[in-house]
């Protein structure tokens, strides 16, 4: 056995890469409390300092700190950069995706257009010689595609029934299993992937061979290209780490390499949490390490897990509000033998929100379940009742799914490390679609004919019989575009922006998945409510087009536990998943859909006219599988129950559900509030449900931050909003205004 | 054979039963007795409480009426968050006032391995007659009381209340007797409770008691006005303040010398 591995049991991962088998054959479970967790060391107050300060700062100066301009991004683009040279012995990880802290780099690779605007945007000149490069000599990702795009997509697009689709920024949902790097060593990577090249095509030689050669050769480059990023920090990674802080530091340039390379929207971490562990644990039994030291290293690596930085264009912060990366990273969690994997680095992780504060990055994620150590559960509730900052993914329904060494790679949606990547589809505008069924394919804004020129309904009531077959018809249509434009994109995507230096550390022969996504859902839950249970007259404008709705009569609502309503929901989850299978999708993925909308819930409402349900044109669409604001007339559980019916099998790409709850209706201090909260998940996650962001405060702290955001208390003032968490000081107005309406749970 | 059966005889599980008038449901009460709490409010209350913050529900006309077994059975839709030690509490108006229907939930509730929670003013409480009888009846499908005590002395309570509050009081020495759980809540309004010989007055009484799990103290506040607007009835307190925390804080200094039950 190699000394790296000393001390290390099972055999499997040792002759092939085995990620899964070295986990479960080495990491210890841990059942105590949080009483070990050590305070932060000076190093780790210094550099936390410094650290703010530059957050601070940038926030002044309009969100970006600074910005490159004349170096196109690159594995070994930059020399060293450190949080300050003056303290970078302090620095127990160490690398920058620049040459200085929070400076953004410069990606032209998805679309040079887009890379200069966000230069411009922010004050700063881009070089003309690159612009010279990337328009004459170097085609990009955004010129592929639209060179491609049919009349049709176009429209669609233009018209915003599908939206936020991946064809102006990296497509980013990618995990490289960054574990590998500390494990085996590059240069074992290098030597599996030549061996794979080695027996690619040597029988047939059709497209899809000569593409993943392609894609193999570039890969290998990139892990040379890692070696070499590390060697600039003065780290020779070819071989496996020897240590924990080795680990923790091969595993970060893993990483590193990839947010250097792809400025995807979500650059998730992945399950690193157990693994780490297995590090620490042989250190400690070797007398290496004391728990101090274990608790900077990873206060270390989430500092620098805070500090990345993407360079964005206006449209994108409309979509996804207040910078967020998704650098996703997983606690917890069961294995399929039945032990938890919880660990005592889970508990560290958890308590650098703690040492440094609340913070919306790294994305924190607990794959829950009742059956995880009663312990730890108080502890990650007792997190989110003082941070508002994690959010609870349900392990019970996806570990039969995705198996026990899943990592989450964007907001919500799992995908199984190193096996799989996945190609990211935003969503489409399902509340657009009903209003299209109504008229004919007519969009509502432009009165152009964007979808097709169905019959509209011409009487004055809507009834379920006259709807449905057109609102079904439709939907197909929708379904069908969509997996066309995602097809284009992904070819594209691949094509001119591949993403090397993450697939490099994923297997050759990768499983893809092709995430379709819904909005507007619960508005047309509760519209098709509407018309089958109460009267909906439309009132038309003197064109003759329908523009508003009267509804008569009461009728029941998604959010209350109300099977009339719930129905709806699941049918119409059930109807758009089953319409997208029926497309062909791109490489052969496996189709699947998310009710998940992030912040864009805003911009997509913004586009979406008056609704039966009486929702107002223009206005905020309720986020992810959320019921709509008002809705919910029986309290919080009820609502939980509601969408807890949603079937995740149809939803494999995530349901997203985001509740506040003012403090003193989960109880009198924040022992009770813990102990409730535990109560709520249990009840929710055993029910079958996927999803859910926790906010602990009231309406009243986020009126206080929205008129006051310059006071200290307000600095890091995070909440879980759709999918990730936010500063919420960094929040569009508008935005604001939406998370303060959406009535916390509380009670008088 | 089910040796656990207990058969009630006025609670025949069949066609004719009561039915209660419902204010509303709160799915989610986690400071409404132990645990996570299925909370029906009642319509109807005979008390006036100048503090009162939900008027609404005091007008015993409602259109919401509902069967235990209906209330019951959405309920038990919460049963995956009670983890044992939640369940339902009837809550108000005053839920005394509908004691038939009272009895039956409770019964009904307990068949079904249920914890039930009693939330009272306790005005409607005698130890005459047949009510009596009822009571003691109820109190035996009851697992916990929460018992609102607005003013430990007579004359203020009046004022408070519009009801005297002796009889309140003997249902705490009552409940006391039969060894009944109970938590004691006890609303503070500057100027009319809050006040340190009152708030004395009333952990001696409790002293007396044997049968207390928990006080507490519930500072006044004013989210409850708008429903005066809306309802266009006149604000009794209007312009009295929530009390500060210090004050709070006295407050439960002064409970804490009462010694609590062990659960």
């Amino acid at each position: 056995m190699r000394t790296e591995w000393r001390g290390f049991k099972g055999n499997k991962w040792q002759t092939e890469v085995n990620l899964r088998d070295f986990i479960q054959n080495n990491y210890t479970g841990y059942t105590g409390d949080e009483h070990f967790l050590a305070q932060p060391t000076r190093a780790t107050e210094i550099l936390w300092q410094k650290l703010r300060a530059l957050q601070k700062e940038e926030r002044a100066k309009g969100g970006v700190l600074d910005m490159e301009t004349e170096v196109v991004s690159g594995l070994t683009a930059y020399g060293p950069g450190y949080i300050d040279h003056e303290t970078k012995d302090l620095e127990r990880v160490v690398g920058l995706q620049t040459d200085k802290p929070l400076k953004r780099a410069f990606m032209p690779y998805g679309g040079i257009k887009m890379a200069e605007q966000a230069c411009t945007t922010y004050g700063y000149q881009p070089s003309e010689q690159l612009h010279d490069i990337f328009t004459r000599y170097v085609k990009t990702h955004n010129d592929g595609v639209f060179d491609a795009y049919t009349s049709e997509m176009k429209r669609v697009r233009h018209n915003h029934i599908l939206t936020g689709l991946p064809d102006t920024y990296g497509r980013g949902r990618i995990v490289g299993d960054y574990r590998r790097v500390a494990l085996y060593g590059v240069d074992y990577l290098i030597a599996e992937k030549k061996r794979d090249l080695e027996n690619l095509g040597d029988r047939e030689m059709i497209d899809e061979v000569i593409r993943l050669r392609e894609e193999v050769s570039m890969q290998i480059r990139a892990l040379q290209g890692l070696k070499e990023m590390a060697s600039i920090y003065g780290f020779d990674i070819s071989q496996p780490a020897n240590d924990a802080r080795e680990a923790v530091q091969w595993l970060y340039f893993g990483y590193l390499g990839a947010v250097k390379t792809q400025n995807g929207a979500a650059m998730s971490v992945g399950r690193i949490s157990t693994f780490l562990d297995i590090y620490f644990e042989r250190d400690f039994k070797e007398g290496k390490l004391t728990e101090e030291e274990a608790q900077e290293l990873i206060d270390h690596l989430v500092m620098k897990f805070r500090m990345v930085k993407f360079a964005r264009i206006p449209s994108y912060n409309q979509l996804f509000s207040g910078d967020p990366v998704w650098a996703t990273l997983e606690v917890a969690g069961m294995g399929q033998d039945g032990r938890s994997m919880v660990t005592k680095n889970d508990f560290r992780f958890l308590h650098t929100l703690e040492n440094m504060g609340p913070s919306p990055e790294p994305n924190l994620t607990v794959l829950y379940c009742s059956r995880l150590p009663e312990a730890f559960r108080h502890y990650a509730a007792k997190i989110s009742v003082t941070t508002s900052s994690i959010q609870y993914e349900n392990d019970d329904v996806m570990r039969p799914i995705w198996g026990d060494d899943y990592s989450i790679c964007c907001c919500v949606s799992a995908t199984q490390t190193g096996k799989e990547m996945q190609f990211f589809g935003a969503r489409a505008n399902l509340a657009k679609a009903l209003l299209y069924a109504i008229n004919g394919g007519v969009d509502g804004r432009t009165r152009e004919q964007v979808g097709p020129a169905y019959r509209p309904i011409t009487a004055d009531v809507l009834t379920y019989d006259e709807f449905m077959p057109r609102f079904d018809a439709m939907l197909e249509w929708l379904a069908g575009t969509y997996v066309k434009t995602l097809n284009l994109i992904h070819y594209m995507h691949d094509k001119y922006f591949y993403e090397a230096a993450e697939m490099a550390l994923i297997d050759t022969h990768v499983r893809r998945t092709f995430a379709t996504g819904i909005a507007g859902f619960s508005h047309v839950v509760d519209s098709i409510s509407a018309i089958k249970y109460a009267k909906v007259h439309i009132v038309r404008d003197e064109t003759g087009f329908a523009k508003d709705y009267k509804t008569e009569g009461d009728f029941p609502r998604y959010g209350n536990d109300d099977e009339r309503a719930d129905a709806i929901a699941v049918w119409l989850l059930k109807a758009f998943m089953n319409k997208i299978r029926k497309y062909h999708t791109y490489r052969n993925s496996e189709p699947t859909t998310s009710i998940l909308t992030i912040t864009s819930n805003v911009v997509y409402g913004k586009y979406t006219g008056n609704m039966p349900d009486g929702r107002r044109a223009e206005t905020p669409l309720a986020p992810g599988a959320n019921p709509s604001y008002g809705a919910e007339q029986n309290g919080l559980l009820a609502s939980l129950n509601s969408v807890a019916k949603l079937p995740y099998e149809y939803a494999l790409d995530g349901i997203s559900n985001t509740q506040t709850i003012s403090p003193g209706a989960l109880g009198n201090d924040d022992e009770q509030r813990s102990r409730t909260l535990v109560g709520v998940m249990d009840g929710y996650f055993d029910q079958g449900a996927h999803h859910l962001n926790v906010n602990v405060f009231g309406v009243e702290k986020l009126k206080d931050a929205m008129e006051h955001p310059e006071k200290e208390a307000y600095q890091s003032f995070t909440i879980r909003v759709s999918g990730y968490a936010v500063k919420f000081i960094d929040l569009t107005r508008e935005q604001q205004l939406d998370v303060i309406a959406r009535q916390a749970h509380g009670r008088l | 054979m089910n040796n656990n059966n207990t058969q009630h005889p006025a609670a025949t599980h069949d066609a004719q039963q009561n039915t209660a008038r419902v204010h509303s449901i709160e799915t989610f009460g986690s400071v409404d007795g132990p645990g996570i709490r299925f909370v029906i409010f009642l319509q109807g209350c005979p008390m006036r409480c100048q503090f009162c913050h939900n008027p609404d529900t005091w007008p015993i006309e409602s259109t919401n009426e509902t069967t235990a077994d209906e209330l019951l059975d959405k309920a038990e839709r919460f049963r995956a968050y009670w983890a044992g030690t939640g369940g339902i509490t009837v809550s108000g108006g005053e839920a005394l006032l509908q004691l038939d229907f009272l009895i039956e939930l409770f019964e009904h509730a307990h068949d079904r391995g249920i914890n039930t929670c009693l939330d009272t003013s306790a005005q409607p409480f005698t130890r005459n007659g047949s009510w009596f009888r009822k009571f003691e009846r109820l109190m035996r499908a009851t697992d916990t009381v929460l018992l609102d005590i607005k003013h430990i002395r007579d004359n203020e309570h009046r004022r408070l209340t519009k009801w005297t509050n002796r009889n309140i009081l003997d249902c705490a020495h009552y409940l006391s007797e039969i060894d009944k759980p109970v938590w004691i809540r006890h609303v503070l309004i500057p100027g009319l409770t809050d006040n340190d010989t009152y708030l004395r007055e009333l952990s001696a009484f409790l002293k007396t008691l044997h049968n207390i799990e928990r006080i507490e103290i519930l500072p006044y506040h004013t989210l409850g006005t708008y429903k005066y607007e809306q309802l266009r009835i006149k604000y009794p307190l209007a312009g009295v303040m929530p009390p500060s925390q210090a004050r709070i804080d006295n407050a439960n200094r002064i409970m804490r010398s009462v010694p609590l039950r062990e659960k």
